[in-house]
């Protein structure tokens, strides 16, 4: 009698310390939870258990006191995704899935503006492309308004709103007609980033070239070099002269400075010449008698 | 107690994990079904078909890659398919797990994969993937539980030198 007695006070004592979940089955956990928030998971049952919270972008790992609630502190877990709560308690185990996702307020902006450089007058030349991130890094895939500015100095400026998708957002603008830096603005909530884009002149428009006779030489010397915009043409963009004869013909490639581009070449009479950059094509003169 | 399907996925999953060369580097590869569906994309850009056929491929590559690595904590194995915000999480993952004395197995089963963005400019591109997949949990070697995830990711890639590489890819619980 005693000894059985015995035997189940021990079985008893041996139950209490083996850690039990009320029930197996579906952990219960939120559905959702906004990354960094703090939130907590019910549980049922009594002694210890392990908690592990896994997916790609976290891991968890807690040893927890079952049939009390568990706690999951702010910051705790802020990486968006889809997880999986796994509680055990001795020979028991509990699951259950849930997503996290990523915060509504844009913390940064991933801005990529190309090209950094081009002509003016270009139609939809400039692009823009956007993603938002929270302030973990999690690409916010709910809709936000996102606005890019392109602004030109003595130009009105240019802008447009548009609703990210699944964290992206773009738009194509079109070059100012005049030169300078412009400045490419992308906003979301009060998250901008700026892009510089350098506006450089077009191709000259009406290319013209005066000669003189300096000695036994001609001088060539272009009007200043204009796009079609008035903007002044970029030093160092190259200006071919051509000078055919009878029997022969010169080519010089000069660049252009300060405005104009200049170049001698021989007096020969009834020569030909004439002036071109790039596939514009500028006059030509006849050089004395032939 | 455990659930039935959770005995017959454990099962399951120890068979597979008895055939596949569990340890190695990135052994045979099983990504399951994989379905890619037309492109819908918002932007300007065209995508040209051998341009989809390398994100796709370079995509599905990544996900064996976070799996090994996942699998055996090493974090080397995520450098070929993840650049930037991708790969500094899943590494810190990676490094938490191996603190912790946990792995984890992803298994693919399939992917539904549809292109939905093409930047202008070309440098980026973004997918997303309905995909099912089998995770099972260990705990200093003894496995704790193995589910079934469905989940829609969204991914974003940019080009490298020679392939697409993952920027981001988280889910989209939207």
């Amino acid at each position: 009698m005693s000894r059985t007695f015995s035997l189940l006070i021990g079985i008893a004592i041996s139950a209490a310390a083996v850690p039990t979940l009320a029930q197996s089955g579906n952990l219960e956990v939120p559905k959702s939870v906004v990354a960094g928030s703090a939130f907590s998971i019910e549980t049922q049952g009594s002694g210890q258990g392990v908690l592990y919270i896994v997916g790609p972008g976290q891991v968890l790992k807690r040893d927890v006191q079952l049939g009390q609630p568990i706690a999951i502190a702010a910051g705790d877990l802020d990486t968006a995704g889809s997880y999986l709560a796994v509680l055990t308690g001795g020979s028991s185990t509990e699951t259950g899935e849930f997503d996290v996702a990523p915060a509504t307020k844009p913390a940064s902006l991933s801005f990529l503006a190309k090209p950094s450089r081009l002509p003016v007058g270009l139609q939809n030349g400039i692009s823009g492309a956007v993603y938002v991130f929270d302030a973990f890094q999690n690409l916010i895939t709910a809709p936000t308004p996102v606005s890019f500015q392109l602004s030109i100095p003595s130009e009105s400026v240019q802008s447009r709103t548009v609703e990210s998708h699944l964290g992206a957002a773009w738009t194509e603008m079109n070059s100012g007609a005049k030169d300078g830096n412009a400045r490419f603005v992308a906003q979301a909530g009060s998250i901008s980033a700026t892009r510089v884009i350098q506006q450089v002149p077009g191709d000259p428009c009406g290319l013209k070239m005066n000669a003189k006779k300096v000695g036994g030489e001609i001088d060539l010397e272009t009007d200043p070099l204009r796009d079609c915009g008035g903007n002044a043409v970029t030093d160092g963009t190259i200006v071919t002269f051509t000078e055919s004869w009878k029997g022969g013909q010169t080519t010089v490639d000069v660049p252009v400075k300060h405005g104009i581009a200049e170049a001698a070449v021989p007096a020969y009479s009834g020569a030909r010449i004439s002036v071109a950059t790039g596939v514009v094509m500028g006059n030509e003169i006849r050089w004395g008698s032939q | 107690m455990i659930r039935p399907p959770i005995v017959r996925a454990t099962v399951l999953v120890a068979v597979l994990a008895a055939c596949s060369a569990f340890g190695a580097d990135q052994g045979p590869v099983n990504q399951g079904s994989v379905k890619v569906e037309p492109s819908v994309l918002q932007g300007p850009r065209p995508l040209a078909k051998q341009t989809e056929t390398a994100v796709v491929r370079d995509y599905l590559e990544a996900w064996q890659s976070l799996s090994a690595a996942l699998e055996q904590n090493r974090t080397e194995l995520l450098s070929q398919d993840f650049v930037g915000t991708a790969r500094d999480k899943f590494a810190q993952t990676i490094e938490e797990q191996a603190k912790l004395g946990i792995r984890t197995r992803y298994q693919e089963r399939s992917h539904d994969i549809r292109i939905v963005f093409y930047s202008p400019d070309g440098l980026s591109i973004q997918l997303v993937d309905n995909i099912e997949y089998q995770v099972q949990l260990l705990d200093h070697e003894k496995t704790q539980t193995t589910q079934v995830i469905r989940a829609r990711y969204v991914a974003v890639l940019t080009p490298a030198e020679v392939r697409w590489r993952v920027r981001v890819l988280q889910t989209d619980s939207q």
